[in-house]
């Protein structure tokens, strides 16, 4: 349990619950119900038949030989982009609108920033007859037009955040504020394992049927339940967290972190929360946090708008103090090489997060008999405009 | 006693004026709190501007940029303020969020409002459980009082564990929302501040948030002690300056 949140949501000195009064009742219902709720039978029942029968699950574990060819080792890749969506966002929000419905709401609120989980938000919202609106930046509306059109096209209102800089953070303040002016029937589906205690725990337990899974097809496979090392990208943290979940306090199990490095850690456009991080709180959670000298928060940069983020979620950054996780940024370049790598070795294009996980073998080397498994943690399809401009395809 | 406390015992409704620093023009801080005192208000509620105030609706939300578009900072802060103690005898508190304090060092920031003179702390985004986990001891070190929101859906239990916990007043926030002007009050806020005075708390109660005009605030503070305007306030400062401030406050009183 070391790694883990303990009672209050901290994990070591990150997490805790840093809201306003006005967001007592709200986070207070929750925290004193999600539990309880989680492990009644019945809505594990619900979910686990939505996740097979509507997402897709379980996910393929592919074995990737081509790619474990290239690299001289044994390169597992966990098919999360094969959910319904495109994306592991999916399983969060199953979760969470099966909560708000137990909690008895009405009404869905959610922040997105590439348009990723307004979209798993938007879906189960529909799937379930429920007003959904989605808070996104002005400027994240311009540059993501198809997954805004797919909102809609499900039903949600999808509000732009005019405020600060009009991506994924003011989306969230603006999603906070709704919260604020909303208390009683409403509830706010976080896309990641941020923000106030219970929201990293919840968010990393729906998320856990990754590595749960994982678990069960290397024993198939393999004969061994444990990887020697489980990759992936992290923009907040929930499909990282899903693919460590029940390797966290296996320490033979080697967990990497992916961050985003932008344009180069040091250029002053990157989004690599760890190298440039200090403690700080952001969006109710202490956590590691790109802020200035002041504490004010800074504008991350990424090419890829998932990993655009000046925060991570407090479970790593407690992994990242403890030294239980590898930390490790990619540049837009190597990620966007590395994505097109894995499309003409494996014929798999991945979400841009997603290639900077790819890229971790041009900058660590691996034992040829080692089980590297990678999250993969969404498809391409939303991101082949950047593809299209990079490569000039 | 601290000057909140001596206060809060005399016999008038308080009239409290929350403002940004470093907005309208980075340097108008000390001449804003001198007016404000000139002009008879109670008490003022300094404004340390933060990047994204999550409880703050868009006249604060605008006015901190603003502030930190000017180049304010919390170290400028404490240098304009650092001879405030020479002209100005009424409370002076920092509001804000936590996170310029959590940087600027939590022990540095209590012993500087301390040296400057500041009596208390309104931090919304620092609620009672973390405060007590970690910072407790340190506020009270340096003898800052620090102030504690409850809102119309507080629970009765809550109220009184935050009473417990306070030691000059409570911050009653009008309604379930986020600073700014409303178009006055109804029957639901008059019913909660009849509900709150009925509890016979031990700590005063002033009230905040939607406050902007004679009427409000003489609903609000039918049951309270007081009453903070803020938004109203800020608008005012933007579009009269501030050598109106004397005029604003005749409008409230
Ligand atoms: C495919 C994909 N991977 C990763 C992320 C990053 O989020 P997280 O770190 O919470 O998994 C996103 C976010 O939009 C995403 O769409």
């Amino acid at each position: 349990m070391k790694y883990q949140a303990d009672e209050n949501g901290y994990y070591g000195n990150f997490g805790g619950a840093f809201i306003p009064e006005m967001l007592y009742p709200n986070t207070e219902e929750l925290r004193l119900n999600y539990l309880n709720i989680m492990e009644d039978p019945s809505f594990e029942k619900e979910f686990h038949a939505l996740l097979k029968d509507y997402v897709g699950r379980p996910t393929p574990l592919y074995f990737a030989e081509r790619l474990s060819k290239k690299y001289n080792t044994r390169i597992y890749l966990k098919r999360e982009d094969l959910c319904h969506t495109g994306a592991h966002k999916v399983n969060n929000t199953i979760g969470q609108i099966l909560m708000a419905k137990r909690l008895g709401k009405d009404r869905i609120i959610a922040e997105t920033g590439a348009g990723q989980h307004g979209v798993a938000t938007a879906t189960v919202c529909a799937l379930m007859g429920i007003e959904c609106i989605v808070y996104m930046g002005e400027i994240d509306i311009a540059r993501q037009a198809p997954n805004v059109a797919r909102m809609k096209m499900l039903g949600a209102e999808v509000r732009p955040a005019l405020s600060g800089s009009r991506t994924l953070k003011d989306a969230t303040n603006e999603a906070i504020r709704d919260w604020i002016n909303n208390p009683v029937n409403t509830h706010y589906i976080i896309g990641s394992v941020v923000g106030p205690h219970p929201y990293p725990d919840m968010v990393a337990r729906f998320q856990s049927v990754v590595s749960k899974e994982i678990k069960s097809q290397l024993l198939e496979k393999e004969g061994r339940e444990n990887p020697d090392y489980v990759v992936a990208c992290v923009g907040g943290g929930s499909n990282a967290a899903g693919a460590y979940y029940h390797y966290l306090d296996e320490e033979e199990v080697g967990i990497i972190a992916v961050e985003a490095a932008g344009k180069g850690v040091h250029s002053g456009e990157s989004a690599a929360t760890s190298a440039l991080g200090k403690i700080g709180i952001i969006h109710g959670s202490k956590t590691l946090l790109m802020q200035t000298e002041d504490g004010q928060i800074t504008e991350p940069y990424s090419i890829s708008a998932g990993l655009d983020y000046p925060g991570v979620g407090p479970m790593h950054a407690h992994l990242y103090e403890s030294g239980r996780g590898e930390f490790i940024s990619i540049t837009d370049d190597e990620a966007m090489q590395a994505g097109r790598m894995v499309a003409e070795l494996e014929g798999i294009i991945p979400a841009i997060e997603t290639s900077h996980a790819f890229a971790i073998f041009n900058h660590r080397n691996f034992k040829p008999e080692d089980l590297v498994v990678i999250n993969l943690s969404g498809r391409g399809d939303k991101d082949l405009q950047t593809y299209i401009d990079y490569f000039k395809l | 006693m601290n000057r909140i406390q001596s206060k809060l015992r005399e016999d008038k409704k308080l009239l409290s004026i929350y403002f940004t620093a470093g907005h309208p023009n980075l340097n108008d801080t000390v001449t804003i709190i001198e007016s404000l005192q000139a002009s008879g208000i109670d008490m003022i509620e300094i404004g340390l501007p933060f990047s994204d105030p999550l409880a703050d609706g868009p006249t604060i939300q605008k006015s901190s940029t603003a502030a930190l578009d000017n180049g304010m900072h919390s170290k400028l802060l404490f240098q304009q303020l650092k001879d405030i103690r020479k002209t100005v005898s009424i409370p002076l508190l920092i509001m804000g969020y936590f996170n310029p304090i959590l940087q600027f060092g939590v022990e540095d920031f209590c012993k500087q409002c301390q040296e400057i003179g500041i009596d208390g702390l309104i931090l919304p985004d620092l609620p009672l459980a973390e405060y007590q986990r970690d910072y407790e001891q340190l506020f009270k070190k340096y003898g800052l009082i620090n102030v504690f929101l409850i809102t119309p859906q507080t629970s009765e239990a809550r109220i009184r564990q935050i009473d417990a916990a306070s030691e000059g007043f409570i911050y009653m926030v009008s309604s379930a929302s986020t600073t700014g002007a409303k178009k006055g009050f109804g029957q639901v806020q008059k019913d909660y501040f009849q509900r709150i005075a009925g509890m016979k708390l031990s700590n005063p109660q002033i009230v905040g948030f939607g406050i902007s005009n004679k009427e409000t605030f003489s609903q609000a503070t039918s049951s309270a002690k007081g009453a903070i305007i803020g938004s109203a306030f800020i608008k005012h400062l933007e579009s009269e300056g501030v050598e109106a401030i004397p005029d604003f406050v005749r409008s409230i009183r």
